[in-house]
C-alpha cells in the first residue's frame, strides 16, 4: 500500500526501524564492540559526550533564581547577590552557585508559546509544540539516537537515564520506545527491577527453561522474515547483562564517603546529581534529575527559597566535581524548569505562570561561563498584552536544542523520518552562538 | 490386624480418596460446561444463518482473488485457541482463561468463534477496553485541562455507548455536536480536551486542534499539514473522490471554520448563533488575517443547511454516502482486533484508494446495517484472513503481512501485557463476576505495571523495540513475581489439585499460552519437575519461564 502521509519516501517500516535497534543492540554486547572501544574513549575533537539535565519540574521564578531583579517592584522584595562573575546577580539564595558562575552562563530572555504545565514540559523537553499527529523525541533520546560510537558499546547500563522522573521522563517518541530513558529513583534506595527473586542457582534453572521454550518459537518462526529481525532476544541479553554489570555501581551513592555525598545537600535531588555525575563517567550520554515543587501559585517566596536550598549545594558541587575531574569540558549542564513566573505577586503572594521571558542555566561543554545572553525588563505591566517587546535579545526554546545538538557534533538541521515516512528536523531552532564563542 | 497396620490402610485409603476427590474437583472446576453461562447475544441459528455466513463468504472470496492476484501464499487457518486469545486481547486487553477455554472446546467445532465473540459481547471488560481503545484516537491519553476536562468520565460513558450498541454514527453526531457541562453531558469532553489551558483563549476549544483530530478520528485522514501549507507533495488529495484535486491550505481552515462558534464556559460547552461565528486564519502567502468560510473538502452535497455550523459537520461526517467515515472505523477496528490495520497507517486512508476489496465489502455491510459496531467484529472475527496462522511452511515476508495472507506478529500492548499476567495467574476469568477484591487488585496491578512499562499513548499501532526497563520488569518485576509466588492461588491450586504432574504442566500452559503442551514441551518440563523435587516449585518456575517467553510476549 503506497503511503500517502505528509513529505512521503521510503515508507521506513517498524521492520527497519527494531532491525535497526537490534543490530545496534546485538554489536554493543560482543567483545569485539569493548575491546574497540577501549582504543577510542579519547575524544580528540573535545566535543561534549554527555549531557546532564537538571530538571526544575514546575517552573521556578526567575526573579528568585538565574534573574533577579533587586529593588525594583517586580522583585517584591526579593534580594540578590554578587557572583563570581562580574556584573551576574543571583537570587539570594544561590550562594554556592554564585561561585561557581565562571564557568556558568544564563540565557534569561527564553520564550514559549505555552503556558500550561503539560504542554510547556514537552515544549522544553522535545523542542517542539505538541502535536496530535506524532511524539517528539526528547532531547536525550535524540543524542542517544544521533550518537553511536565505540565508547557507547562499553556502557551496560541505559544511556539515557532519569532520576526521580516528574510528570513526564523523556521518551523516544517516534524513534522508538528503546529509545525512553531508565527511571529510577533516589539512589540512596536499590534500582527497581534489577534483582532477581530467587537465588542464582535457580535463576539459572528459570534461564534453563526460558532458553527451551525461545527456541522452539524462535524455530517455529524461522521462516517469518517479515518479524526476523524483532524477534530476537537482544534486549533480554542486555538485561541480563545489566543486572549483572559493574558499572550499576555508578548508582550506589551509598559507599560514597558521606562528606563527598553531603557536599550535594543531604537530599534525594543532591544524591542524585552525585550519581548523574558517576553514571556519565561510566559513558552514560544523558541523565535527566528532576527537582520539583517549583509550582508557587501562592507563598512564592519562601517556598522558592525552599527549593533553591536544595538546588544551590546540588548544582555548585557538580560543576565543582565536573571541573575537579575534568569532565566539565565534555559534559554540557543545562539547569531550568517549563517556564518562569509572573513578574507580579498574586493576592495570595505566589507568582503564576509565565513564558514570556525565563531563564535557563548552561554550562559545561563549549558553553562559555560568566555570560548572560538575552535581557529580561525590571518594569512589567500588569496589563502588558506584549511582553515580548520587553526582552532583549530573546530566544524561542527550540535554540537551547540547537545549541546543545550542535555542540555534540550532530546535525539538528537534518530531516529524521517518523515511522510513517513523514521527514522531520530534529530541531527547528538555531544555536546560540553568543554562548559559545570563545 | 493390629492398629498400626489398620492405620496405614486407613492413612492410605484417605490418600486415595484425596487424590480422586482433588483431581475430580479440579476436572470439575476446568471442564464443567456448566460453569460459564451462555452469552445473552449467543443465538446460533442468526449467526449460522443469516447474512453475517454470506458476508463473510464474500470476504474471504475477495481475500483469495487479492492474493492469487498477488502470488502469495497463502498461510493455514489457526485453531479455534488462538483465535480466542487474539479476539480477547483486541477485545478485552486479557487473555482467556482455562475456564473459558475448557468450556469454549465443548462447543460445536464450526460455532467455537461465534459462541466465542457473542461472550466477549457481552462482556463488560470489551466495553471498558473498546471505549479505552477508541477514545485514545478521539482524546488521546493526555490528562489535558485541569477540572474541564473529565478523561474517566468520558470512557465511562463510552463504554455505556459501547455495551448498548449504539449505532456508531448516532455515537459520533453526538460526540461532535453535544453541549453542556463535561460531567453531566460526557460526550463534550471532545471539545474540553482540545482547549489550551493559559493561552488566554480558554474560551474556545481550538478549531485547528479539532480540525485535525476529526479528520483523523472520523474519516481517517491526515490532513494537519494543510495547516500551516497547501499540499506540493502529492499527499494530500480532497475534493471528488473519482477525481481528486491536491489539498489546499484553505480545506483545512474551512473545516476549522465549523467550530468558529464554538465556545466554553461555565455552563459547559454551547455554540453561538452561526452569524456570529468566525474563523479567521493569516494564510501562508497573505499578509494579514482573512476570514474563512465554512466549507467541507469533498462531497459538499452531503452537508446540510439551517442548522448550528457543528451540527451541520456531523451530518456531513456520518452521513452514509461519506464511505471515508464508515472505511475509517473499518479500518480501526481491524487494527484493533487484530494487532494491525488493514490500511496504514490506521488514520491516513487516501481518499481515492485503492482500497482492498474486502474492505469495501465490510464498510457496504457498515453502513447497510446501521452502523453496527457489533456485527462488524463479528465478520471480522469470522473471516478467513482473520484466522490465519502466524507461521508457514514458506517464507512469510512483509509483502505476505501487509496482504493479510498470514497472520501479522505483534507485540503485547502493556495493558494487555499487564493484563495477561493477571489472569494467566488464575483459572477463572477476572470479569465483572469475580470478587471484588480480585478486581480491584487487578485494576491497580495493572495500573502500575503500565506505568512502569511505557504507555505508547495515541499512536498505539507504530510498533516500536521492546527496552530493557521493559525485559526487567517482567523478570524480576513485582507482579510477575508476587502472581506466580507464594501468594499465587493457583501454583499451589494446580500442584496440589493435579492428579499427576503432566495435567499440572498441561493447566499452566492453557492459563499462560492458552495452549496444550507439546509432546516434546512435556517430555522436558515432566524432567524438570523432578529435578525441582517439588510440584508446586515446578510449576512457579514453570509459570515465570512461560510469562517471559517470547511466545506469550507476542499477539500471534
Amino acid at each position: 500500500m503506497e503511503d500517502h502521509s505528509c513529505g512521503s519516501i521510503e515508507h521506513i517500516r517498524r521492520r527497519t526501524l527494531l532491525k535497526m535497534a537490534g543490530l545496534s543492540g546485538l554489536s554493543w554486547l560482543t567483545p569485539l564492540g569493548t575491546a574497540l572501544a577501549r582504543h577510542s574513549e579519547h575524544n580528540p575533537s573535545k566535543r561534549p559526550l554527555s549531557l546532564i539535565v537538571l530538571w526544575l519540574e514546575g517552573a521556578p521564578s526567575q526573579l528568585e533564581t538565574f534573574d533577579p531583579h533587586p529593588d525594583t517592584e517586580i522583585a517584591a522584595g526579593s534580594k540578590a547577590i554578587k557572583s563570581r562573575a562580574p556584573g551576574i546577580l543571583l537570587g539570594e539564595g544561590l550562594v554556592q552557585t554564585a561561585e561557581q558562575m565562571d564557568s556558568i552562563s544564563l540565557v534569561r530572555a527564553l520564550t514559549s508559546r505555552e503556558g500550561d504545565h503539560e504542554r510547556a514540559i514537552y515544549n522544553i523537553k522535545t523542542g517542539f509544540r505538541m502535536d496530535p499527529t506524532l511524539k517528539h523525541p526528547s532531547i536525550g533520546s535524540i543524542i542517544c539516537h544521533q550518537l553511536h560510537t565505540d565508547r557507547d558499546r562499553t556502557v551496560d547500563i541505559p544511556r539515557h537515564i532519569s532520576i526521580l522522573p516528574g510528570q513526564m521522563p523523556g521518551r523516544g517518541g517516534y524513534l522508538g520506545d528503546q529509545f525512553d530513558a531508565f527511571k529510577v529513583n533516589d539512589p540512596v534506595n536499590p534500582i527497581s527491577d534489577i534483582n532477581a527473586w530467587v537465588d542464582d542457582s535457580e535463576q539459572k534453572s528459570r534461564l534453563k527453561d526460558l532458553s527451551f521454550l525461545d527456541k522452539h518459537f524462535l524455530e517455529r518462526n524461522k521462516n517469518n522474515k517479515a518479524v526476523a529481525g524483532s524477534l530476537g532476544t537482544h534486549q533480554q541479553q542486555a538485561a541480563l547483562k545489566m543486572m549483572s554489570s559493574e558499572q550499576l555501581e555508578a548508582f550506589n551513592v551509598k559507599d560514597v564517603s558521606e562528606s563527598e555525598r553531603l557536599a550535594y545537600g543531604d537530599s534525594p535531588f543532591g544524591r542524585s546529581c552525585l550519581a548523574a555525575l558517576r553514571l556519565i563517567e561510566k559513558g552514560v550520554r544523558c541523565v535527566e534529575v528532576t527537582l520539583g515543587g517549583w509550582d508557587t501559585h501562592a507563598n512564592n517566596h519562601e517556598l522558592q527559597a525552599g527549593r533553591i536550598n536544595v538546588l544551590d549545594p546540588a548544582f555548585a558541587n557538580l560543576i565543582k566535581e565536573l571541573k575537579k575531574r575534568d569532565l566539565l569540558e565534555t559534559t554540557m549542564v543545562v539547569c531550568g524548569g517549563e517556564f518562569g513566573r509572573t513578574p507580579h505577586v498574586n493576592p495570595l503572594g505566589g507568582r503564576d505562570h509565565w513564558p514570556h521571558g525565563f531563564s535557563m542555566a548552561m554550562a559545561g561543554g563549549g558553553v562559555q561561563g560568566g555570560r548572560v545572553i538575552g535581557e529580561t525588563s525590571p518594569i512589567v505591566s500588569k496589563t502588558e498584552t506584549k511582553p515580548k517587546s520587553l526582552l532583549k535579545d530573546s530566544h524561542p526554546v527550540k535554540d537551547i536544542h540547537a545549541t546543545i545538538l550542535s555542540q555534540m557534533g550532530i546535525d539538528y538541521e537534518q530531516e529524521l523520518d517518523t515511522p510513517i515516512g513523514r521527514p522531520l528536523a530534529v530541531c527547528e531552532g538555531s544555536p546560540i552562538t553568543s554562548l559559545l564563542d570563545v | 490386624m493390629n492398629s498400626n497396620r489398620l492405620n496405614l490402610v486407613a492413612k492410605n485409603v484417605l490418600f486415595l480418596l484425596v487424590c480422586v476427590g482433588s483431581g475430580g474437583v479440579l476436572s470439575i472446576f476446568l471442564t464443567s460446561p456448566t460453569a460459564l453461562t451462555a452469552p445473552k447475544s449467543w443465538k446460533p441459528k442468526s449467526n449460522r444463518a443469516a447474512s453475517v455466513t454470506e458476508v463473510v463468504g464474500s470476504i474471504d472470496s475477495a481475500f483469495d482473488d487479492q492474493w492469487s492476484d498477488a502470488g502469495l501464499e497463502v498461510a493455514n487457518v489457526a485453531d479455534d485457541w488462538l483465535v480466542a486469545r487474539r479476539l480477547s486481547l483486541g477485545l478485552t486487553g486479557t487473555i482467556p482463561s482455562v475456564q473459558e477455554l475448557k468450556t469454549l472446546e465443548q462447543q460445536p467445532s464450526d460455532q467455537r468463534i461465534s459462541w466465542w465473540v457473542s461472550r466477549l459481547l457481552d462482556d463488560k471488560r470489551t466495553h471498558d477496553y473498546m471505549a479505552e481503545r477508541l477514545a485514545r484516537a478521539w482524546v488521546g491519553v493526555e490528562g489535558g485541562p485541569f477540572l474541564l476536562y473529565r478523561r474517566r468520565r468520558f470512557i465511562a460513558w463510552l463504554s455505556d455507548q459501547i455495551e448498548s450498541n449504539r449505532r456508531y454514527d448516532y455515537l459520533v453526531k453526538q460526540l461532535l455536536t453535544d453541549e453542556g457541562i463535561w460531567t453531566d453531558s460526557p460526550a463534550v469532553n471532545f471539545y474540553t480536551r482540545n482547549i489550551i489551558p493559559d493561552s488566554g483563549e480558554e474560551d474556545k476549544p481550538d478549531p485547528i486542534l479539532l480540525t485535525g483530530r476529526t479528520v483523523r478520528a472520523f474519516v481517517g485522514m491526515r490532513i494537519d499539514c494543510l495547516q500551516c501549507h497547501d499540499d506540493f507533495l502529492d499527499n494530500i488529495y480532497v475534493g471528488d473522490p473519482d477525481g481528486p484535486r491536491n489539498g489546499e491550505q484553505t480545506d483545512f481552515h474551512s473545516l476549522a471554520a465549523f467550530f468558529g462558534g464554538t465556545r466554553a464556559s461555565f455552563f459547559g460547552i454551547k455554540d453561538i448563533s452561526n452569524e456570529n461565528a468566525s474563523w479567521k486564519y493569516q494564510l501562508l502567502h497573505d499578509d494579514e488575517e482573512t476570514e474563512i468560510e465554512p466549507a467541507v473538502p469533498w462531497s459538499p452535497e452531503l452537508r446540510p443547511e439551517g442548522m448550528p455550523l457543528r451540527k451541520q459537520l456531523a451530518h456531513w461526517v456520518t452521513h452514509p454516502e461519506n464511505r471515508p467515515f464508515s472505511r475509517a472505523i473499518v479500518n480501526r477496528m481491524w487494527a484493533i482486533m487484530a494487532g494491525r490495520p488493514m490500511m496504514e497507517p490506521v488514520d491516513n486512508i487516501p481518499l481515492d484508494g485503492p482500497f482492498p476489496e474486502a474492505m469495501e465489502i465490510l464498510v457496504d455491510d457498515f453502513i447497510e446495517h446501521e452502523f453496527d459496531l457489533r456485527r462488524l467484529i463479528r465478520l471480522i472475527a469470522n473471516s478467513k484472513a482473520y484466522r490465519l496462522e502466524s507461521v508457514a511452511d514458506h517464507e512469510i515476508t512483509a509483502e505476505h503481512e501487509r496482504g493479510l495472507a498470514v497472520f501479522p506478529m505483534s507485540r503485547l500492548r502493556p495493558e494487555q501485557m499487564a493484563g495477561a499476567i493477571s489472569q494467566a495467574a488464575s483459572l477463572r476469568p477476572i470479569d465483572e463476576s469475580a470478587h471484588i477484591f480480585v478486581q480491584l487488585r487487578k485494576f491497580g496491578e495493572v495500573t502500575q505495571f503500565v506505568q512502569r512499562y511505557g504507555d505508547p499513548g495515541e499512536n498505539e499501532f507504530e510498533q516500536s523495540g521492546e527496552t530493557v526497563t521493559q525485559k526487567l520488569l517482567m523478570f524480576n518485576g513485582e507482579m510477575v513475581n508476587t502472581r506466580i509466588g507464594d501468594e499465587s492461588f493457583s501454583s499451589a491450586h494446580i500442584a496440589g489439585l493435579s492428579p499427576d504432574t503432566e495435567t499440572a504442566i498441561e493447566t499452566v500452559y492453557l492459563a499462560a499460552l492458552s495452549r496444550r503442551p507439546t509432546e516434546e514441551e512435556v517430555g522436558y518440563f515432566l524432567q524438570r519437575f523432578e529435578e525441582h523435587g517439588q510440584r508446586e516449585r515446578g510449576v512457579m518456575q514453570l509459570y515465570w519461564s512461560l510469562i517471559n517467553s517470547l511466545e506469550f510476549g507476542w499477539n500471534h
